[in-house]
């Protein structure tokens, strides 16, 4: 087969977004192509899926060079998974974009801009480099950056200004700790690293360098303390934007957190993880209380977004197999569950035109199909069996328990009926209640709109339904991350 | 000569750090500048600064510096060069919309009625 | 108000070429010396920008009908050409390949595909820079 399969799901949106870019007026042609682009790369990240589980780890170094050399691309059972569930949240939105975001938007690169993201957050998940880890986080910033401004109304520029200064000191930071950690281990070969790391012994450097990376992940990821330029950034820009966003941007910041984790900062567990477990607990804290305080459903569930990395930190601070599994499980879910409850909200801001709460009601009358979808949707969220929620959530108490860290496990379960609060409010307040005046859409419209979210859904639903045919593949992305030697082996070859 | 180094990274980090925190947007767009400059002076000197070994590699030359460093800091700043030209565009477009360029006046306060 | 730009105008026409000229010298210098595609396509970008202060936007984009955008494009396509070239040999990617050949009036000469990913580098590098200047300069 082909060497350079594992590439395809980054080479593709990268090729399809610089031949939109040579005709950004022809919006027909922008929508065909941006299509053509995400089936590809979904038809590539599905082959690679097969390939992983059947041939294990696919490694390879560009331009030929030996492995701690040159720039290595890694597709383990974790980051394809990811891969995969980022280009279908893609699909979806750009399929949604097409009736909300507007001709104005589209014909400004905005179907470029969503692919050269995908290229990014593709890219960030395969590759083996840290400090190609770097570059590909700043192609997709740089991308969140064109998306966020996209369309220059008044909120939009003022967050972005905001949004792109916290992101440019975090990169500063990236660079740093990067650099500082070339000087210890002498190499940024991920694999590589791990293997040094190991071998120079440096418990106090590496500790250092472990809460660095956690600032600067931390900072994309939106963890306890840093959090707080995500709601009001992520609030400004249209819905398919936020999005996209929420599934997918923070989510880049919780994988690189947990590769490093895993695979570096294995040494002095009892400071980084604890850590890493208590900022976790406190992240969803946090989150709890924001999806509380707010009336406007889209800050409602950003701030359920906080919640979802605070549990999925917390499985992987526990390092055991049940915990981690729960993580991917929980990882997977809340992008597909974020998605479509940005989507599905989305609809409902269409409707009633605004995004506060107390101006809603009623809603259930007009349009029952979409309040049902959303129910469920919801559930999903909190985590409520059969759905998709359920399992991770189930998986990293356990793993929690196993770990002997009972409050934690406790915030985890409290968190869920917080969830189910916050987003039950929405339901609440929007879809019952005395019906306020709204202006119908039109059936084309509100087709165009629902049908994205709901078929999202129901992928979901297939998602928790179908857990136990998933198990296996967790299962490989969890043997990943405990055993850092098949990631090394694949990488370095033999020894 | 590290220890020189040092002292004028730090310094570049204070200053990007004191400009960053004036209300003017100008002075936060030159403060990352600096930032990012600090940034990659500390990888040169993290990757050692050697000063006798030639960066370029011709016959008969078989101790060279370590290119990977070089690398690095020019991917660095072709990025932060592509980041700092978008941020003066966009400050410049945020200034002509909003009519301000300072940040006590940019706070959000549309969702807070 | 209206300044007399003679000294600049008549400068800049002759200088403007010898930028050109020296940018396509250190282009194709990056081959085994320092220089090469981001370097050129900088000197480049400064020779137009110095068109633009000598002159006005309207009269360069009438001497110079150039769509930058399309430009970046272009030059990321062939940038990534190159690189995927290596797609088609089943070898990992950004693989480059190099031979010797003996050219007409330059003699003995070695062709490698690494000059035209630096091809795309110019060009993304000229696009980008004008589009920024373009960008900014636009209102005035």
């Amino acid at each position: 087969m082909m060497t350079n399969l594992l590439l395809f799901p980054i080479i593709i949106p990268f090729f399809f977004a610089m031949i939109l870019m040579l005709f950004p007026k022809k919006i027909y042609a922008q929508r065909v192509g941006a299509l053509l682009a995400l089936g590809s790369t979904l038809i590539a990240s599905v082959t690679l899926l097969y390939k992983v589980k059947t041939d294990g780890i696919q490694a390879i170094t560009l331009g030929s060079w030996p492995a701690p050399f040159g720039i290595s691309m890694v597709s383990d059972m974790l980051s394809i998974l990811l891969v995969l569930s980022s280009t279908v949240i893609a699909i979806f939105v750009v399929w949604y974009s097409f009736s909300s975001i507007g001709k104005a938007r589209e014909s400004f690169f905005y179907y470029p801009g969503i692919l050269f993201m995908l290229t990014g957050v593709n890219g960030a998940f395969t590759t083996g480099d840290i400090f190609n880890m770097f570059v590909f986080f700043e192609v997709l910033l740089m991308s969140s950056y064109l998306l966020i401004v996209l369309g220059g109304e008044k909120v939009q520029l003022r967050e972005s200004i905001k949004y792109i200064l916290v992101n440019v000191i975090s990169s500063a930071l990236f660079v740093i700790t990067v650099a500082y950690l070339y000087s210890v281990v002498g190499t940024l070969n991920m694999a590589d690293i791990s293997v040094k790391i190991a071998q120079i012994n440096q418990p106090g450097i590496i500790t250092v360098i472990a809460v660095l990376f956690l600032l600067v992940f931390g900072l994309k990821g939106a963890i306890f303390p840093l959090f707080f330029w995500l709601p009001s950034s992520y609030a400004a820009p249209p819905i398919p934007v936020l999005a996209l966003f929420g599934a997918l941007l923070t989510k880049v910041g919780v994988y690189a957190i947990m590769r490093t984790y895993t695979l570096f900062f294995t040494l002095d567990q009892s400071f980084t993880h604890e850590l890493l477990m208590i900022l976790s607990i406190l992240t969803i804290v946090a989150g709890c209380i924001g999806a509380l305080a707010y009336f406007d459903v889209k800050k409602i569930i950003i701030y359920n977004i906080i919640i979802a990395v605070g549990v999925i930190l917390f499985g992987a601070s526990q390092m055991n197999e049940a915990s981690l599994m729960g993580s991917v499980f929980y990882l997977i879910h809340d992008i597909l569950i974020k998605g479509a409850l940005f989507l599905l909200i989305g609809v409902i801001i269409a409707i009633t035109g605004t995004s506060d709460l107390r101006k809603m009601g009623g809603l259930i009358r007009s349009y029952p199909m979409l309040g049902w979808t959303y129910l469920i949707a919801a559930f999903g969220l909190a985590g409520i069996p059969p759905l998709s929620g359920f399992v991770g959530k189930l998986l990293i108490v356990q793993g929690g328990f196993e770990a002997e860290n009972l409050w934690g496990s406790i915030f985890i379960l409290a968190s869920s009926l917080v969830v189910l609060l916050s987003v039950m409010r929405i339901f609440i307040y929007a879809f019952w209640g005395e019906p306020v005046e709204i202006t119908l859409l039109t059936k084309k419209h509100y087709r165009g709109l629902f049908t994205p979210a709901l078929v999202l859904v129901g992928i979901s639903v297939l998602y928790g339904v179908g857990s136990e045919w998933l198990v296996p593949y967790m299962n490989d992305a969890a043997n990943v991350m405990i055993n850092p030697s098949q990631y090394i082996q694949a990488v370095l070859g033999g020894s | 000569m590290e220890i020189v180094m040092c002292f004028v990274i730090g310094f570049l980090f204070m200053a990007a750090v004191y400009l960053m925190l004036s209300k003017s947007l100008l002075r936060i767009i030159i403060g990352t500048g600096l930032l990012s400059h600090g940034a990659h002076l500390l990888i040169l000197t993290m990757g050692g600064l050697d000063g006798s070994s030639p960066p370029v590699v011709s016959p008969g030359v078989t101790d060279y510096a370590d290119p990977l460093p070089q690398a690095l800091i020019l991917t660095a700043i072709v990025i932060s060069f592509g980041v700092t030209a978008f941020f003066l565009v966009l400050a410049y477009r945020s200034y002509q919309e909003l009519g301000t360029d300072n940040m006590n006046l940019m706070r959000g306060t549309e969702d807070d009625d | 108000m209206k300044t007399n730009d003679v000294i600049l105008q008549t400068t800049t026409k002759l200088i403007f070429f010898i930028i050109i000229l020296f940018s396509i010298h250190i282009f194709f210098a990056g081959h085994y010396a320092p220089g090469g595609g981001f370097v050129g396509g900088l000197l480049t970008a400064s020779g137009i920008v110095l068109l633009l202060l000598a002159y006005d936007i309207k009269t360069v984009s009438t001497a110079l009908p150039i769509n930058y955008t399309v430009m970046t494009a272009i030059g990321l396509l062939v940038a990534l050409a190159t690189a995927a070239g290596s797609i088609i040999f089943n070898v990992p990617f950004f693989t480059h390949a190099f031979d010797y050949f003996d050219l007409p009036l330059l003699g003995k000469q070695s062709l490698h595909t690494a000059m035209l990913f630096d091809t795309g580098v110019y060009l993304v590098v000229v696009g980008v820079t004008m589009t920024i200047i373009q960008s900014i300069g636009a209102d005035d």
